[in-house]
């Protein structure tokens, strides 16, 4: 009973957190960067920042994160830290050698008021940056919005470095993949394949953060978005940001720069979701559905059906990502449940706008930019039959005893969620798989010899 | 749309100038913002007719970060658009910071948009380039010119050159340009001639001299510029010069600040030491 001095009592809080639903800007923007190919995280500030941001990535995706720091000492925060970035950048380029070296602000160098633009153009001076060879940067201050706006400004750095504007358009689609694991990158890849289009995916961090084991170690795997390819971004025929939260920033700097119109999707969870996004792809490339998405679609429509029994009316408490959040909620109505608690700790009214939206129609629902110690009271004020959300909920699970479904991020005690995808009808398959396996074990568990069903 | 910023040393009288200029341009029918990124948030006093302002950083801070852009935005003298960042009080916090923040969050909110249709943004800030945060008005892709205002006393003059040498470091990078001087007189003796001289030495020009007059402090008390106080003062002429200098303004230099012994012989040369 870890959390077992949560009061059932709700008083209104206005300068106090209490196990927050979010994490720092940097890791946003680290895992952002990571989608690009042979590209070099530099985190600009001190040590401990960079140690942090980088395990917080490897014990998600158990594999090794790459990353560098500027590491400033009590000197360089009164001096402000132009020395050390333009060194780093000199010895970074000479030892490692990316192709892109992906500069993110830290608390401390974002207050001291560290330009930079105006560093990296110093180094570009000093010779610093060979040729063919980027510096790119993001400012990622953790006091500003969570993970997720640091990702998102990182998506952003990419469309205002690399793109150009060719003469000629052309026909490709910008497909700003947001906050995804590698498998969904993958599978949003194999879509664009299955309906012939030329998608350019980005950030793409499949073949990076879920690399086989050769027993060859590759400092900079064979994944990523090239730089060739983010260049192109500026010409294509147009843009789907995916996840308003993630994408959108950098999809509305493409269009207001090199006129690439975009369009705003939710993630791809779920079946509307995914319909809502292959639907702007055909409008888009005049491509037509594939019968082999169209049968995958048909699946998943069987399988709901033929499971309803045990979804209808279940209550679900969740907590995470708004752009997670919000086409996973929209799924769970779809199913027959009811998502009556949902939690992010990124800001943004458009997630309680969206919110009142999806569950218009379920009038106990509360939704809220707040923490998990709300949720949990939320929780024990009224019981929920799943809990949905990343590892910290484990807490949550246990002492309520309430089934619980990894999901978000992180996952840090669990394997699986980097290898198989969420997004597209056969994620949104396996996603049911595993409502339904956390709520027909829990019924096995609890249910009395005389009706332990064996065909369920 | 030209971003100015208006920089120099503190109590030089950069508010007061700002604003009379910014007068002077609204009533030749340009559409101007200004910008305060002072935390005394008194930048836009004369033209709003008093401290009518809520900051940009108190209504962050009361509000959270989903602010509407007309809750930090007020209308004043011919329909200038008035913000002021404000700021930590004295010896607390990081008034540095709070200009990033603030800065940062106009543009977000769209400020700046073509929608605006504004000629003119004017950044009035806070004394020296103390620290990272106090350049952030000159960053690459923020104020274009830079305007220095400065008197003939030397810690004016001495300012003004150290203000000159944060402008060179961001002129590499970005495209911040030095549009001049602007002398606000203290009726040091030979004070034109040597701002002039002075000007002329870090490359760039004495865009105007403002004389001194009590008007000035005479509208001031009043919440007024002297454009709208006394319009047919000759003090309201000056600054109406001043305003029409910098519209026609052609000169951008990156400066060549001086090193401190041409400083000082300058000062003897043309000073009271003579």
């Amino acid at each position: 009973m870890l959390l077992r001095h949560t009061p059932k009592e709700i008083k209104e809080r206005s300068a106090l957190t209490v196990n927050p639903a979010k994490t720092c800007q940097p890791v946003g923007a680290m895992y952002a960067a990571l989608g690009i190919h042979r590209c070099l995280p530099h985190s600009h500030g001190s040590q401990g920042c960079c140690a942090y941001h980088r395990s917080a990535l490897t014990r998600h995706y158990k594999e090794p994160v790459m990353a560098t720091t500027s590491s400033f000492t009590e000197g360089s925060s009164v001096f402000g830290g132009q020395s050390n970035l333009v060194e780093a950048i000199g010895n970074i380029f000479t030892l490692y050698n990316p192709d892109v070296i992906a500069v993110h602000t830290t608390c401390l160098s974002e207050t001291i008021g560290d330009d930079i633009g105006q560093i990296i153009s110093k180094a570009r001076e000093e010779g610093k940056i060979p040729a063919g060879k980027y510096v790119i940067h993001a400012n990622t201050p953790s006091y500003i919005g969570s993970h997720v706006t640091g990702f998102a400004n990182m998506v952003k750095g990419m469309v205002r470095y690399f793109p150009e504007k060719k003469a000629a358009s052309g026909g490709a689609i910008n497909i700003i993949a947001g906050w995804c694991e590698p498998a969904d990158a993958r599978e949003l890849k194999r879509i664009l394949f299955d309906m012939g289009i030329e998608g350019i995916v980005f950030p793409d961090t499949s073949d990076v953060l879920d690399t086989p084991l050769t027993g060859r170690y590759a400092m900079f795997p064979k994944g990523g978005v090239t730089v060739d390819r983010l260049k192109m971004t500026g010409s294509s025929a147009g843009t789907l940001a995916l996840g308003a939260f993630a994408s959108l920033p950098a999809a509305e700097e493409l269009d207001a720069r090199f006129k690439v119109r975009h369009e705003a999707l939710d993630m791809p969870y779920g079946i509307k979701a995914t319909d809502r996004f292959l639907d702007a792809l055909m409008r888009i490339s005049g491509k037509m559905v594939p019968v082999s998405l169209a049968d995958e679609r048909g699946r998943l429509v069987d399988m709901i059906s033929d499971m309803e029994q045990y979804l209808y009316k279940r209550r679900v408490a969740l907590f995470g990502d708004p752009d997670q959040l919000i086409p996973v909620t929209e799924f769970l109505v779809d199913i027959g449940m009811r998502p009556v608690y949902v939690v992010t700790g990124t800001p943004g009214n458009y997630f309680e706008e969206r919110m009142a939206g999806i569950l218009g129609d379920i009038p106990e629902a509360k939704f809220k930019h707040g923490d998990m110690f709300l949720l949990h009271q939320w929780i024990k004020n009224e019981k929920v039959d799943l809990l949905m959300g990343n590892t910290y909920g484990k807490y949550i699970s246990r002492d309520d005893d309430i089934p619980f479904l990894r999901f978000g991020f992180p996952i840090l005690d669990r394997t699986g969620h980097s290898y198989f995808h969420s997004v597209g009808y056969t994620g949104a398959m396996r996603f049911l798989e595993r409502i339904l396996n956390s709520l027909m074990d829990r019924q096995d568990r609890d249910a009395p010899e005389e009706s332990f069903e064996l065909v369920m | 749309m030209r971003k100015v910023a208006i920089y120099g040393k503190g109590g030089i009288g950069k508010s007061t100038t700002t604003q009379n200029t910014v007068a002077g341009l609204a009533e030749m029918g340009k559409k101007v913002m200004v910008v305060g990124c002072d935390p005394k948030a008194d930048s836009t006093r004369l033209l709003l007719g008093g401290l009518a302002q809520k900051t940009v950083l108190d209504t962050l801070r009361e509000e959270g970060e989903d602010i509407e852009l007309n809750e930090i935005v007020k209308l004043g003298f011919k329909d200038t658009v008035c913000v002021e960042s404000g700021g930590p009080e004295p010896g607390v916090g990081c008034a540095g910071r709070g200009i990033i923040t603030s800065i940062n969050l106009l543009e977000q909110l769209g400020a700046y948009g073509d929608d605006k249709k504004l000629d003119y943004a004017f950044y009035d800030v806070l004394g020296d380039v103390v620290c990272g945060g106090f350049a952030m008005p000159i960053r690459d892709g923020k104020a274009e010119e830079i305007y220095i205002v400065v008197s003939g006393e030397m810690m004016a003059m001495y300012a003004a050159n150290n203000i000159c040498k944060g402008i060179v470091k961001y002129a590499d990078a970005g495209g911040v340009r030095l549009g001049g001087l602007i002398c606000n007189s203290r009726k040091v003796d030979n004070e034109e001639s040597m701002i002039g001289e002075f000007a002329k030495r870090l490359g760039t020009q004495m865009i105007y001299f403002v004389p001194r007059d009590n008007m000035v402090q005479k509208a001031e008390i009043n919440r007024k510029t002297v454009i709208d106080y006394e319009p047919s003062h000759v003090q309201a002429d000056h600054y109406r010069n001043l305003s029409r200098a910098i519209d026609q303004n052609k000169m951008f230099v990156v400066p060549k600040p001086l090193a401190i012994e041409e400083l000082e012989k300058l000062l003897i040369d043309f000073g009271i030491a003579n």
